[in-house]
C-alpha cells in the first residue's frame, strides 16, 4: 500500500470540468495555456512537450518515485518534479537544461544498472516506456561493471499475470492500480533498497478482475500476461481502434492481430467511458475468435446431425420455410451483434416477416421500453458521475457483470466525494465503498425506492434519503436478480428519479450491444429510433411460451442462446422442441443453435465494420481486424439475402450503407456521423438523441411479492463476469475461472440446518429440487440465497414476482 | 561545568527513570504550572522566546513548528521521534532510558500548547530497555494523573500511545515515521503538505525530536529567555553531543552552545586515543559533511557549521584519527545508506548500491583508476553538484538518505583523494599493511 496517496490530488477528468481558470506558463520559452491546477507533466504534454516519466500516470495520483520528470521551475529550488507540481498562472519551466539532463540521464543510468536488457526476449521490446526514453533522454552508455540483480523469472502472479522482478523499475504503478484504482491491493512491495520487489501475498494470488491493466501500463516488460507472452512482437502488429463488445459498457480498445489473429487488447483512453481501463474479459476475451469450433459453413439440419449445404440451399430452404410461417414467427437476438445488424433484423421482422415478436433480451433485462423511454433531460451518461454527489446503484453487482462502470462509480465514491447508496439484497463489490448500504429481500427494492422517493423513509434510509438531495445524483438500475420481475423496480426508480429535482438515470443492461439493438428497434414494446412501436410484440418470455404452446411455427435466433441465457431453461427448452423451424445466425454451434434446422456461420466483433451503441447511448466504432473464418459473414449480410429471396430489397448492401439508412430514418440517430465517429470531436463517440417513446411511471403497480416464507429463502440470481457465456468458455485463458455452482447461505443458516460449509443443501420450491453445495458467507442476510446464474435456472418460473425455495438436507 | 537542563537529574541519580525520584526533584512542576497559571498560548510564546531550533537534525524553530498548526482543525496530533538511528547518535536513547518523565512532562506541554488530546511516541525497535522505561513511566504519570482524562483537574485529557518501530533508519524520518506509525511501510512522502497541516491520518500533526521536547519543562520553569541567554546568537541553549570514535572517553556530553569543537573533544572526551592526531571528524552524524582538523576551532553553533559546508545535524560528533582508513569510513556510511534505503525513489535505491560496490571493490584492492571520478559522478546524479564546503545540496531524491551517501563519499574522495589513489595503485589498503608491518 503506498504510504502516500491520502494526502495526493485526485487526477482529473478534464473534459468533465467546466468550470476551471486556465492560466498561461511558459514551457521552455514556449507559452502553454492549460486549466489552473492541472499538474505540469500533463499540461506540457498537451502542448507537445513531452516530459520522460514512468511512475507518473495520468489516471492516478502522483508519487514522484522514478523522479524521471524532474524539471527546473523559476522559484523553486532545486528539481521539483513535474508530476507534482500544478500549474500556476505565469510560471516559468525548464525541461531541457543542464542540470535536468544531467539528473535524467542519472535516473536512466539508475534503472538501467540492474536491468537485464534482455529486450529481445521481452515482449515490452519495441514499445517499451525504458527504452524510448533511454533513447531519447538517456545517457547511451552505462558504466556499470558489477553482477547484476537476479532474482526467478517470471514467476507467475495470477494463471493471467506474470512477473518478471529484474525487469521491473520499482514505479509501483501495477500496486497502485490495485489500491487506487480497482480496489483490490492484491501485489504490494516486499523488502527495501535494492532488494525491493513486487509480490503477492502468501497463499493469495493475484486474481483481480482487473489485473490486466497493470500489464498495459507497467513502462518495462516486468508484468506480462499469459495470452499475450511471446505471440508477437509489436512492429509486427496490426492494430485498429475500436470497442469492447463484451458488455454494455462499450469500453475503447485497440485490437491488435498478428498474422490476421488477434493477439491483443489494449484500452484506450476515453474520458467519456473507460479511462483506459479494460476488465480481463474484455482484455483477454479474443480467444474465442480462433476457437477451431468456429462455424465455416452453413448448416441444414439432417435426421440428428448437421450437414454442410452451400449458402444459396441453406438461403433457399430458410426463406420457404418463413414464408410458410408467415407472422406466425418469432425473432430473438440483435444484441451481441452491431447497430447495424440489429437494425436490419429489427427491419427484417417487422417489414418483411411482418411481426412484432422480436426481442434482443432473453428475459434476463429490463423492459426495453424503459430503457428507451428515458426523456434526454433525465438520461445520465458515464461522466455525469464526476460531477455527481451522490450515486445510488439498484441492479445487478457491477463488479461481475459491468465491470468498468464498476471503477467508474468507485472512483465516483472514493476519489471524488460523492455518497455512494447501495441497494441490494447481499455484499457486491461496491459494498466496501459505499456510504449507504440498504439491504432488503429480493422483490423488495421497488418499495425502498418508493420509500426514497417520499417524504418519511425508515430511520435506516435517512441517511440516503439526504444523501440523493445533496445535489447532482446518478441513478443506476440494471437487472438486481433474475430470479424476479424487474418491472416494479424500473417503475420505482423513474419516480425516485422524478421526485428529484437534479437525479438523472442510467438504465444497464449487460449484453454487449442490448442498448443499441432496443434503440433500432429490436424489442416488442420500443419502434426504431426511441419511437412507441406500432402495435407491441411479445417479448421473449411471451414468444418462448407461445413456441412452446404451438403457437408459433418459426423461431430465428441471431447470436441468441435461450437455452444458456434465458432464466427459465424448461421453458426454452420446450419452445426450441417444439417450433417446427429454427434458423440460428452464430459464431458455435451453442446449445440452443445444436436445436436449428438451418445454421448460419457469422462474424465476430473483429471481423466487421460497423458501430455500436453502449449503456449510456453511446455509439462508437468497430473495426475489422482480422479475416473470417471459412464462409462466415455478418448478421445483416444474411438477413440482407433472406429479405431478397422474400420479396424485399431492404437495400442493405453495406454497413455504411445501413448506416446511412439509421441516420436518415431514425429520430435517435438524427445528426449522428457512424462514418467520422473515432476522429475529431467524435473521438469518444457520439452519443444518440432521444425518441418520443415515454416509460410511463405508473407502468407497474406495487411489487406482488407473496409473504416472505420464514422456512425458506428468497433466491438471488446473477451473474459472474467469468460466466462460462458462449465467448468467454472459448477463452482458454478465462474459462477456468468461472465459480463453480454452488449457493452462498449466511453462516446462521448453515447452523440451522446443521451444515458445514461446503456440504451439500437441497432447495425446493413448486418448480424444482436443486442440489448444490452450500457456501458460507457473511455478505448474504439470512433469508436470502444466492446461486450464480445459470445454475438457479431450474428454480425459476418466469412471470412470478420472486423466486422462492425451501432449504433441506440432504437425506 | 556548563549549567546541566537535560542531564540534571541522570547525572545526579542512578534511580532517575523513576517518577519517585522524578517528582524528587521537581519533575512535572512545570506541567502543574503550565495547566493552574498559564495558557497554551503563554507556553507556546515561552518555547518560541527560548529561540530553541528542532534537534532532530534539522535546526527548524520549534515555536514556528507548533504555531504552524491550521487553527480550527481538529483532531490534530504530537507525535515524538524516538527513532535514533543515526549513525553515531546516542542522546535521545539516555534521556529516554534515564528520564523519561522528563520527556512525558514535556510532551504533555507540548499538547498544551498546541491543544492536542494524543501523542504518539515512536520508539526504535532496538530500544528494549528504552520501550519498557517508557511503558512503565507512562503507566505511572497516567497513574498519578499527569496523563489521561482530566489531568490534574484541569480539565484536559491527555494520551500517550507507545509504538515500536521494527528496525528502519528512514522511519527517523518524519513523514516516513508518520507512514510507519499508520500501518504502511516506512516510505517518506512528498511535501506539501507539511505534516503540520497534513501529518498522521492527514491531520495537522506536530513532530518533534525527544531531545528537543525534553528541554520543554525546563523551559517553562525557567522562562524562555533564561533559556534564551544560554547558547550564542542564532544557537540558542545547550544541546547534548554524543561523542564517539577515537576519543579517550566517548560519551553524551550536554554543553552550551557556542563551545567549540575542541573544547568538545580535547575537555570532555579526553583528547584522541595514544595521542594520535585527529585525522577527520563529523560533525553532526553519519549524514554530515566531514571536516578536518582545521575546523575544531568552530563553535558547536548550527549556522557557523553550516555556513562552513556541514551540519550539526543530531549532535553526533565522530572522531577518526590517522589511524583510520578513509575509504573504508566512507565504505562503512554509504553501506549504511544503501542498507537503510526504503527502496522508493530510483537514485537513492540504486545508486547506494552501486556506490557499496564501486567502494567495495576500492577497499578491497579491486579498483580502477576510473572508479574515483565513477564514485564522484554517481554521487552528483544524487545529490547534484554538491562540492565538499557547500551548504546544503540539491538532490534528486525524496528526501536525505540517498544524498547522506553521496556526502560521504564526495567528502572522503574529495578529502583524501590520495588516500584513495593509493588504495587503487597498491592494491588495497596501505594503513593496513602499515599496521601489519609495524605489528
Amino acid at each position: 500500500m503506498h504510504s502516500d496517496l491520502a494526502r495526493q490530488p485526485v487526477p482529473r477528468t478534464w473534459s468533465a470540468v467546466d468550470d476551471a481558470e486556465v492560466v498561461t506558463v511558459t514551457v521552455d520559452g514556449q507559452e502553454i495555456q492549460a486549466p489552473k491546477g492541472m499538474l505540469l507533466i500533463e499540461a506540457a504534454e498537451r502542448h507537445g512537450v513531452y516530459i520522460p516519466r514512468f511512475c507518473w500516470h495520468n489516471r492516478m495520483k502522483p508519487v514522484a518515485m522514478c523522479r524521471m520528470c524532474m524539471v527546473q521551475v523559476e522559484g523553486m529550488r532545486g528539481l521539483p518534479t513535474a508530476c507534482t507540481v500544478p500549474i500556476a498562472d505565469g510560471m516559468k519551466v525548464d525541461t531541457q537544461g543542464e542540470l535536468v539532463q544531467k539528473a535524467q540521464d542519472g535516473v536512466l543510468e539508475f534503472l538501467l544498472i540492474n536491468h537485464p536488457l534482455d529486450c529481445p526476449v521481452c515482449d515490452r521490446g519495441g514499445e517499451c516506456p525504458l527504452q524510448d526514453q533511454t533513447l531519447i533522454f538517456g545517457p547511451g552508455e552505462s558504466r556499470f561493471v558489477e553482477e547484476k540483480r537476479h532474482y526467478e523469472k517470471p514467476i507467475a502472479l495470477s494463471s493471467l499475470v506474470l512477473l518478471d522482478r529484474e525487469r521491473c523499475v520499482q514505479c509501483a504503478r501495477c500496486t497502485r492500480f490495485g489500491e487506487e484504482i480497482s480496489g483490490d491491493p492484491l501485489i504490494d512491495f516486499v523488502e527495501r533498497s535494492g532488494r525491493t520487489q513486487v509480490l503477492t501475498f502468501p497463499e493469495q494470488p493475484f486474481s483481480s478482475y482487473f489485473s490486466g491493466n497493470t500489464v498495459q501500463i507497467c513502462p518495462v516488460g516486468a508484468l506480462t500476461a499469459a495470452p499475450y507472452r511471446f505471440r508477437a512482437r509489436p512492429w509486427d502488429l496490426q492494430a485498429s481502434e475500436s470497442t469492447c463488445t463484451l458488455c454494455s459498457v462499450g469500453c475503447r480498445m485497440e485490437v491488435q492481430s498478428s498474422s490476421d489473429r488477434v493477439v491483443r487488447h489494449l484500452g484506450v483512453d476515453s474520458d467519456a467511458v473507460n479511462h483506459s481501463w479494460l476488465c480481463d474479459k474484455g482484455r483477454f476475451g479474443f480467444e474465442f475468435l480462433s476457437d477451431p469450433d468456429r462455424l465455416t459453413t452453413s448448416l441444414v439440419k439432417d435426421g440428428a446431425s448437421f450437414r454442410d449445404a452451400s449458402w444459396p440451399d441453406a438461403l433457399d430452404m430458410t426463406a420457404s420455410r418463413l414464408a410458410a410461417a408467415q407472422d406466425r414467427v418469432g425473432v430473438l437476438g440483435g444484441a451481441r451483434g452491431t447497430n447495424e445488424s440489429a437494425y436490419a433484423l429489427a427491419r427484417f421482422a417487422r417489414d418483411v416477416l411482418g411481426t412484432a415478436d422480436i426481442d434482443c433480451q432473453l428475459g434476463d433485462g429490463l423492459p426495453a421500453s424503459f430503457v428507451a423511454g428515458i426523456p434526454s433531460e433525465r438520461r445520465a451518461s458515464i461522466n455525469d458521475l464526476e460531477r455527481a454527489r451522490c450515486v445510488l446503484v439498484v441492479g445487478p453487482d457491477l463488479k461481475e457483470e459491468l465491470p468498468v462502470l464498476f471503477l467508474r462509480v468507485r472512483r465516483a465514491a472514493t476519489a471524488l466525494g460523492a455518497t455512494l447508496v447501495e441497494v441490494h439484497p447481499r455484499d457486491t463489490g461496491l459494498t466496501l465503498v459505499a456510504g449507504e448500504v440498504i439491504r432488503h429481500r429480493p422483490g423488495e427494492a421497488a418499495s425502498v425506492l418508493d420509500q426514497l422517493a417520499g417524504d418519511a423513509p425508515d430511520n435506516r434510509l435517512n441517511g440516503a434519503h439526504a444523501a440523493l438531495r445533496s445535489g447532482p445524483a446518478v441513478v443506476i438500475v440494471g437487472r438486481q436478480n433474475l430470479a424476479e420481475d424487474p418491472a416494479p423496480l424500473c417503475a420505482a426508480a423513474l419516480r425516485l428519479v422524478e421526485s428529484l429535482p437534479e437525479a438523472r438515470l442510467l438504465p444497464v443492461l449487460r449484453r454487449g450491444n442490448a442498448h443499441g439493438a432496443i434503440d433500432v428497434g429490436c424489442a416488442p414494446d420500443v419502434g426504431p429510433g426511441r419511437q412507441p412501436p406500432p402495435s407491441r410484440g411479445r417479448d421473449a418470455a411471451e414468444i418462448l411460451t407461445a413456441a412452446a404452446d404451438g403457437e408459433l411455427d418459426a423461431l430465428v435466433l441471431v447470436g441468441s442462446n435461450p437455452l444458456a441465457d434465458f432464466p427459465d431453461t424448461d421453458l426454452a427448452l420446450a419452445a426450441l422442441d417444439r417450433v417446427g423451424f429454427l434458423v440460428a445466425l452464430d459464431l458455435f454451434l451453442t446449445d440452443s443453435v445444436r436445436e436449428a434446422d438451418v445454421v448460419f456461420p457469422t462474424v465476430g466483433y473483429a471481423e466487421q465494420d460497423g458501430t455500436v451503441t453502449n449503456l449510456e447511448g453511446r455509439v462508437t466504432r468497430l473495426r475489422a481486424r482480422v479475416t473470417p473464418p471459412g464462409r462466415a459473414i455478418p448478421d445483416w449480410a444474411v438477413i440482407d439475402q433472406l429479405a431478397r429471396r422474400l420479396g424485399h430489397d431492404l437495400g442493405f448492401e453495406s454497413a455504411e450503407a445501413i448506416g446511412r439508412a439509421m441516420v436518415s430514418g431514425l429520430p435517435s440517430w438524427k445528426g449522428m456521423r457512424p462514418w467520422r465517429l473515432g476522429r475529431g470531436q467524435a473521438h469518444d463517440g457520439q452519443l444518440l438523441g432521444e425518441g418520443t417513446l415515454r416509460y410511463p411511471p405508473e407502468a407497474a403497480g406495487p411489487p406482488t411479492a407473496p409473504a416472505f416464507d420464514a422456512y425458506g429463502v428468497r433466491v438471488l440470481t446473477g451473474r459472474a463476469l467469468y460466466d462460462n457465456g458462449d465467448q468467454v468458455s472459448r477463452c482458454p485463458s478465462l474459462s477456468r475461472l468461472a465459480p463453480s455452482a454452488h449457493v452462498a447461505l449466511h453462516p446462521r443458516e448453515l447452523t440451522r440446518l446443521g451444515l458445514a460449509d461446503g456440504d451439500d443443501v437441497v432447495l425446493r420450491n413448486g418448480k424444482a429440487t436443486l442440489t448444490l453445495p452450500a457456501r458460507s458467507d457473511p455478505g448474504t442476510p439470512e433469508g436470502v440465497g444466492y446461486i450464480p446464474f445459470p445454475h438457479a435456472a431450474p428454480l425459476i418460473s418466469v412471470g412470478e414476482a420472486v423466486t422462492e425455495a425451501r432449504l433441506e438436507t440432504v437425506s | 561545568m556548563t549549567t546541566q537542563i537535560l542531564h540534571a537529574r541522570l547525572k545526579a541519580h542512578p534511580d532517575s527513570h523513576t517518577v519517585e525520584r522524578s517528582l524528587a526533584t521537581g519533575g512535572y512542576t512545570a506541567l502543574r504550572r503550565a495547566l493552574q497559571e498559564m495558557s497554551p498560548q503563554k507556553v507556546m510564546e515561552e518555547v518560541k522566546a527560548s529561540g530553541i531550533l528542532g534537534r532532530g537534525g534539522a535546526d527548524f524553530g520549534t515555536g514556528m513548528k507548533w504555531e504552524s498548526i491550521p487553527a480550527g482543525s481538529f483532531p490534530r496530533y504530537v507525535v515524538v521521534n524516538a527513532d535514533e538511528g543515526e549513525p553515531g547518535t546516542f542522546k535521545d536513547r539516555e534521556l529516554i532510558e534515564r528520564d523519561p518523565h522528563q520527556l512525558i512532562e514535556g510532551i504533555a506541554l507540548t499538547c498544551f500548547a498546541v491543544d492536542a488530546e494524543k501523542a504518539f511516541i515512536y520508539c526504535r525497535g532496538e530500544f528494549r530497555l528504552g520501550h519498557a522505561r517508557l511503558a512503565q513511566a507512562i503507566a505511572e504519570a497516567t497513574e498519578r494523573g499527569f496523563l489521561g482524562r482530566d489531568i490534574l483537574g484541569s480539565g484536559r485529557n491527555i494520551e500517550i500511545v507507545l509504538h515500536r518501530g521494527a528496525g528502519a533508519y528512514v522511519c527517523g524520518e518524519e513523514t516516513a515515521l508518520l507512514s510507519s506509525l499508520e500501518g504502511y511501510r516506512g516510505e517518506p512522502r512528498l511535501r506539501p503538505p507539511h505534516p503540520t497541516v497534513a501529518g498522521l491520518y492527514a491531520k495537522p500533526t506536530v513532530v518533534n525530536n525527544v531531545e528537543t521536547l525534553s528541554n520543554v519543562p525546563w523551559i517553562v520553569n525557567n522562562g524562555g529567555a533564561a533559556y534564551a541567554a544560554l547558547g550564542t546568537e542564532r544557537s540558542k541553549g545547550n544541546r547534548i553531543f554524543s561523542l564517539s570514535g577515537c576519543v579517550n572517553r566517548p560519551g553524551n556530553y550536554e554543553v552550551e552552545l557556542g563551545t567549540p569543537f575542541r573544547d568538545l573533544i580535547y575537555n570532555h572526551g579526553g583528547g584522541i586515543r595514544d595521542g594520535n592526531d585527529i585525522k577527520f571528524f563529523v560533525p553532526g552524524g553519519g549524514s554530515a559533511p566531514w571536516y578536518g582538523p582545521d575546523r575544531l576551532d568552530l563553535p558547536l553553533d548550527m549556522a557557523e557549521v553550516k555556513a562552513n559546508g556541514s551540519m550539526l545535524g543530531s549532535g553526533a560528533v565522530m572522531v577518526a584519527d590517522s589511524e583510520v582508513c578513509a575509504v573504508r569510513s566512507a565504505l562503512n556510511l554509504v553501506r549504511f545508506f544503501d542498507h537503510e534505503s526504503c527502496g522508493q525513489c530510483t537514485p537513492c535505491r540504486e545508486g547506494c548500491g552501486w556506490m557499496t560496490q564501486i567502494l567495495t571493490r576500492i577497499e578491497e584492492g579491486t579498483g580502477r583508476a576510473v572508479d574515483l571520478d565513477l564514485l564522484l559522478d554517481v554521487s552528483d546524479n544524487i545529490a547534484p553538484q554538491w562540492r565538499w564546503g557547500q551548504w546544503p545540496y540539491l538532490m534528486t531524491t525524496i528526501c536525505y538518505v540517498g544524498p547522506s551517501a553521496s556526502v560521504a563519499a564526495v567528502s572522503a574522495v574529495t578529502m583524501f583523494r590520495e588516500e584513495f589513489e593509493q588504495h587503487v595503485t597498491e592494491r588495497g589498503c596501505p594503513l593496513r599493511r602499515e599496521h601489519a608491518r609495524a605489528q
